[in-house]
């Protein structure tokens, strides 16, 4: 086993998978890390992420168009934090029951829409997903060529998006906005920023994110929608966002260490190590915990988050 | 421009607060009505399938309030957490893990005098799963580690544990599926009502309400757990020990999910299975806000849930609605119940600027 475990083959098709299952974690961290540091906690996200898988799926199963169903999915994911936006920056309710509201809604208005549409066939439909893309010369480099550059599109799109967002939160005034009212939202008010209005903005790019996150896993990593397909994603990124102390380049790490494991544990399962698979399929979640674990004393977690604001309060 | 501002209104008199649910989920029922039309359902005749289906004959009355055990004692356990502002969203695991003991009991303690069985495989599961829930409290007071997150992760780890032992060594001999040899007879809780499930377990978790209800107004230790929830500094401050109040908040919390637990195995199932729960846990959560925390109101929210999930059955098979309407209704009365209440304490004003 040990030989197969060091074969060329085996450690390319590791981190190809490595990279392709931390794709949809990697987004839906970005999209919380931007939520949280303009101080909103969205719990929505696992069910923001299974409506947009949803939508995205039923999109492009009408229309055979999968970068339409990409996009409905973001769509869909925009409307739910708006619904978000109203609870929990407009009404000031609390952060996490909001959320928690949002995804059972969501989860229930997911399931619906896809009974709506396609009823209750024996055989699931299914779309042709989008198939993976080999960067020219790149991808004939060996193991790297065949795991790092042939990849989906959402992969790489997801790859630039990490810097793209460290330098909007890091390098440019509208990001000193985002976290001055993550920090200090009455500060920022004083000084002319709107705060709900920013939370808002950030709330809505935040349920893009997740859309397009749940999509990944209909319209890329499987081909059809199921009931369980995001399976706690959402809740990992939450935790990767937190790991990577609302940080996306170290929140990025964490997925990828999340994506690892994913993906370790399906080989071992299939090299036919004498172990329950249920045992593997924890690993991931146990090791996530860990990490919190390491991080939580030295965690800054942004001053504002969790308050809502109101002018009144002062 | 239309602004808009957020403002404490004068304190309400105390018998809004008991309309309050009432009006919330007659909103609810107006805002479902649109998936329903949407669906292409006659809404009068949906929700009448709806509530016949669940109130309309003497099985289906008895069967309502078999469906509203487990889901009382998760609204329990989410709700007396939730007071003590800890977050345990962790009431699907700790069912989970309430039933894998339990269903240990009934399978292996064929040792015991059988009147035992029962008190045996009750106090287990409650201790199952209030031990499971110790591990995010004290994530929370020694490592502060986030209890959403932690009990979050936390049922995807005992879903998985449940499911190597239904694969392992509590699969029962023979089985091809993931489930467990069935419990012996003496760990059956023994059905009440002749010619329906109306079990033990019902019993319980009524008890469980008055137990409950007593612990919150009338011992030290109800009020501490509130204190923690008000203000964690003050009660410090004030000479409480914050961190075992948390734990022992846990413990009570998680080990009512896990008696959710003891009862789908002792009195639904007989045997233990992946499919142990539809997400009472979570559906917990929604029972424990719109009961606005108190057990009486959780009680009575679970009951109207359960309504809903026996009815949605009904409504499915008569007016063709997809059953996961159900879904939809818990998610959008939890967002109503939010604005009501808000709107108890605050009044919005609208100003032009």
């Amino acid at each position: 086993m040990m030989s197969e475990i060091f074969s060329v083959a085996f450690i390319t098709g590791l981190i190809a998978a490595t990279l392709r299952m931390s794709t949809p974690i990697i987004l839906a961290t970005l999209g919380e890390i931007i939520t949280e540091r303009s101080g909103v906690l969205n719990l929505g996200i696992e069910g923001t992420m299974l409506f947009g898988a949803a939508v995205g799926f039923l999109t492009t199963l009408a229309t055979g168009n999968l970068w339409l169903g990409v996009f409905a999915a973001a769509l869909a994911g925009i409307a739910l934090s708006l619904i978000m936006a109203v609870l929990a920056v407009y009404l000031g309710l609390s952060q996490h029951v909001s959320g928690l509201g949002i995804t059972i809604f969501a989860s229930g208005l997911a399931m619906f829409v896809y009974r709506l549409v396609v009823g209750s066939p024996i055989v699931p439909p299914i779309i042709t997903p989008f198939t993976p893309v080999a960067i020219p010369l790149l991808s004939r480099i060996p193991i790297l060529g065949a795991s790092f550059f042939t990849q989906y599109s959402l992969t790489y799109i997801t790859w630039a998006l990490i810097p793209l967002v460290s330098i909007f939160l890091f390098k440019t005034r509208a990001g000193l906005r985002v976290r001055t009212i993550g920090q200090n939202p009455f500060a920022a008010d004083t000084v002319g920023v709107n705060v709900n209005l920013t939370r808002t903005l950030c709330l809505a790019a935040g349920g893009a994110f997740f859309g397009v996150a749940g999509a990944f896993l209909t319209l890329a990593h499987q081909n059809m929608f199921l009931i369980d397909v995001i399976g706690g994603r959402g809740w990992i990124a939450i935790a990767m966002t937190i790991f990577g102390n609302w940080n996306p380049l170290m929140g990025a790490v964490g997925a990828l260490i999340f994506g690892f494991l994913d993906a370790f544990q399906l080989r071992m399962q299939t090299l036919g190590v004498d172990l329950p698979f249920h045992i593997f399929l924890m690993i991931p979640y146990l090791i996530t915990i860990l990490a919190l674990i390491s991080v939580s004393r030295k965690a800054t977690v942004p001053a504002g988050l969790l308050k809502p604001y109101r002018r009144e309060d002062k | 421009m239309i602004g808009m501002s957020i403002v404490k209104r004068k304190p309400l008199p105390p018998w809004v607060m008991l309309i309050i649910p009432v009006a919330a989920v007659f909103v609810t029922l107006l805002i479902t009505a649109i998936p329903i039309l949407i669906a292409g359902g006659n809404v009068f005749k949906a929700y009448g399938a709806l509530f016949h289906g669940a109130l309309g004959s003497r099985f289906n009355l008895l069967e309502t309030f078999v469906k509203a055990s487990p889901l009382i004692l998760t609204g329990l356990a989410v709700a007396f957490a939730f007071r003590a502002k800890f977050w345990n969203i962790g009431a699907e695991g700790q069912l989970f893990a309430g039933a894998i003991i339990a269903s240990w009991v009934g399978i292996y303690f064929t040792w015991l005098p059988s009147f035992l069985v029962l008190p045996v495989m009750i106090i287990f599961g409650f201790l199952g799963g209030g031990l499971w829930a110790t591990i995010p409290a004290f994530l929370k007071t020694k490592l502060k580690v986030d209890d959403v997150v932690t009990t979050l992760l936390l049922n995807y780890v005992i879903l998985h544990i449940m499911g190597a032992l239904l694969f392992g060594p509590m699969q029962m001999p023979g089985s091809a599926w993931p489930r467990s040899a069935s419990i012996m007879d003496a760990a059956f809780y023994p059905m009440l009502i002749a010619r329906s499930r109306f079990h033990l377990g019902i019993i319980i978790s009524f008890a469980a309400v008055l137990v409950i209800w007593f612990i919150n107004s009338k011992t030290v230790f109800g009020y501490q757990s509130k204190g923690v929830g008000i203000n964690l500094n003050a009660a410090k401050f004030g000479g409480i020990n914050t961190n075992m109040v948390i734990l022992k908040t846990a413990i009570i919390s998680g080990g009512l999910a896990g008696l959710a637990g003891v009862g789908e195995v002792a009195a639904i199932h007989h045997h233990l299975m992946m499919d142990v729960s539809p997400g009472y846990g979570y559906t917990g959560i929604v029972i424990a806000m719109l009961g606005n925390l108190h057990p009486i109101g959780v009680a009575l929210a679970a009951f109207f849930f359960s309504v809903i999930s026996v009815g949605a059955q009904t409504m499915s098979r008569v007016a063709g609605i997809p059953i996961y309407i159900v879904g939809i209704i818990e998610g959008v009365s939890l967002m109503t119940m939010l604005i009501f209440i808000l709107l108890t304490e605050y009044k919005i004003r609208w100003t032009k600027s």
